[in-house]
């Protein structure tokens, strides 16, 4: 990964490939042809692919069985979570996610529950629409809608729902203390809390 | 022409027509596995251990698929095309002594067709038929790729041949005889051919990958240039026979070479028989080989190459045997 974010290309090893002229005279190009001739430059290529395969360092991934790991910020199907303290769950209905979506593929619906809290009863995305932009994982103020890993969402049809429970963390998997949070758009910095500076009371 | 005669070469003509055929089929899986290890992949996996049954899969895919006329080709010529190159691939095989003569049940067998006293002219020639198929069928499809291909098989046509020609003619004259047999006779007495003919061997090769239409010469049916050139417009088994002819012609020309160059089979014995496949094995690699390694060339680079330096070095090396004979 070094290597990569190293943008300095001056000393990084490049150098310019010298590039003969074409020979303009049927000489000049006589005089190619036998220097490709008898320098077995043919032979070269031969010897390259043979190498490789005798080292038979194959970098195929068999898919459906072996997958290659993704990056933790990574933004496919959505994930509803639920608090570390109560395992309630964290979406308050505020509809923000719904209002921000640019592709207007959430809809929710709410009520006011027996305790005057508001309870989300639908709540439906369409995968078929979702451009998995983030927007909904960003403005969420409880970071209650977060992107998941799972990005096999192969569909017989372009609408493609997933529901609350579909999204919504187990709550067997919640006991487990197994629920991972997401650490892409929207989600808490690490070391936040050392630099969250507290509101003072007066000024 | 006794009964037994006719049994024993209807049935190696069974025998050949059978291996062969399925031995094209293979040849198509060895291909896909060497050229995917030469580039880093895995090739066919997931039909059958290491991708095995793929061939099956091919042929149940090529047997099953509809057969389209278009509305616009001639239909009677593009309809007989593709049996043109299968036909002629296993036609050329009949002269070609594959193994040495062995005995089965107390009955000799001579494992080839007919040793007919032109072995060599007949093979080369019935091969050189098989690119009718290209041309006809590229000329029959009304597809501007299609006939691009026709007119490219024609050019090839024109340049390999005198090669392959010119190149033989120097082994025959050493040998005085056109059969693959007496061939490899003079080889058991005099050493291989090879160490004498060097320079006709090599291009007796080059020739053979203009002949079939492999890599450095794959300018008949040159996917990135002409979607598949004659073949455009077949489908399914018209298809299908084009792939088979290609295959079983690989096969056939990796024989010839080593019985003429590389002492065929040699003196009869179970490791001179294991010889001519092992020789026979190197050369089918070496076609893949270069399909891996190499790039085309364009055909007037094939034409420039065939008929400017080829052909003279060719008549500079029957000509030089010649005067070798004579004194």
């Amino acid at each position: 990964m070094e290597q990569f974010n190293n943008r300095n290309v001056a000393d990084n090893g490049y150098f310019m490939v010298d590039i003969e002229d074409y020979p303009t005279d049927s000489m000049g190009r006589f005089k190619r042809i036998i220097k490709r001739t008898f320098r077995l430059e043919l032979f070269v290529g031969l010897w390259v692919v043979m190498r490789e395969m005798i080292k038979f360092d194959i970098h195929t991934i068999s898919y459906p069985e072996e997958k290659m790991p993704i990056g933790p910020r990574y933004r496919a199907v959505h994930e509803m979570k639920r608090l570390w303290e109560s395992d309630a769950e964290r979406c308050i209905g505020c509809g923000l996610c719904e209002k921000i979506c640019i592709s207007d593929c959430i809809r929710m619906d709410t009520k006011i529950d027996e305790e005057s809290r508001k309870e989300v009863t639908e709540y439906t995305i369409n995968l078929g629409r979702c451009i998995f932009c983030g927007y909904c994982a960003e403005v969420c103020p409880e970071l209650a809608i977060t992107h998941g890993g799972e990005y096999e969402n192969a569909s017989e049809q372009r609408e493609h729902y997933v529901d609350y429970e579909y999204m919504l963390t187990p709550i067997d998997v919640m006991k487990a203390n197994a629920q991972k949070e997401f650490e892409g758009f929207g989600a808490i910095t690490p070391h936040e809390d050392e630099r969250v500076a507290k509101t003072p009371l007066s000024y | 022409m006794d009964n037994a005669y006719l049994i024993e070469t209807i049935i190696k003509v069974v025998v050949i027509l059978l291996v062969f055929s399925a031995l094209a089929g293979i040849g198509t899986y060895f291909e896909r596995k060497v050229l995917a290890f030469m580039q880093r992949r895995l090739g066919p996996m997931n039909v059958g251990p290491f991708g095995l049954l793929q061939v099956g899969a091919d042929g149940i895919k090529l047997f099953t698929k509809e057969d389209i006329i278009p509305s616009g080709v001639v239909a009677p010529i593009f309809k007989i095309a593709p049996v043109i190159t299968a036909a002629t691939a296993f036609m050329a095989a009949a002269a070609i002594p594959f193994l040495p003569a062995f005995t089965l049940f107390g009955y000799e067998v001579h494992p080839i067709v007919a040793d007919i006293n032109i072995g060599i002219l007949y093979v080369l020639g019935v091969m050189a038929v098989g690119l009718f198929g290209p041309l006809l069928g590229g000329m029959a499809s009304a597809n501007k790729f299609a006939l691009l291909s026709a007119a490219r098989a024609a050019a090839v046509f024109i340049s390999y041949e005198v090669v392959t020609g010119l190149a033989a003619l120097a082994p025959i004259m050493m040998v005085g005889s056109l059969s693959l047999i007496d061939f490899n006779n003079y080889q058991i007495e005099n050493g291989w051919i090879v160490w004498s003919q060097p320079l006709a061997f090599i291009l007796f090769w080059i020739a053979a990958f203009a002949e079939t239409g492999r890599t450095p010469f794959h300018l008949i049916a040159n996917d990135h240039e002409i979607i598949d050139g004659f073949g455009t417009e077949y489908s399914g088994m018209r298809w299908g026979l084009f792939f088979i002819g290609e295959y079983a012609n690989m096969f056939f020309i990796s024989f010839v070479i080593p019985i003429i160059f590389l002492g065929g089979f040699g003196d009869g014995t179970v490791l001179g028989a294991f010889a001519l496949l092992g020789k026979m094995a190197f050369f089918f690699f070496f076609f893949l080989w270069t399909r891996a390694a190499w790039p085309d060339v364009r055909p007037d680079q094939l034409m420039w190459l065939c008929w400017k330096v080829l052909m003279p070095l060719a008549v500079i090396n029957v000509v030089i045997t010649g005067f070798v004979m004579m004194f």
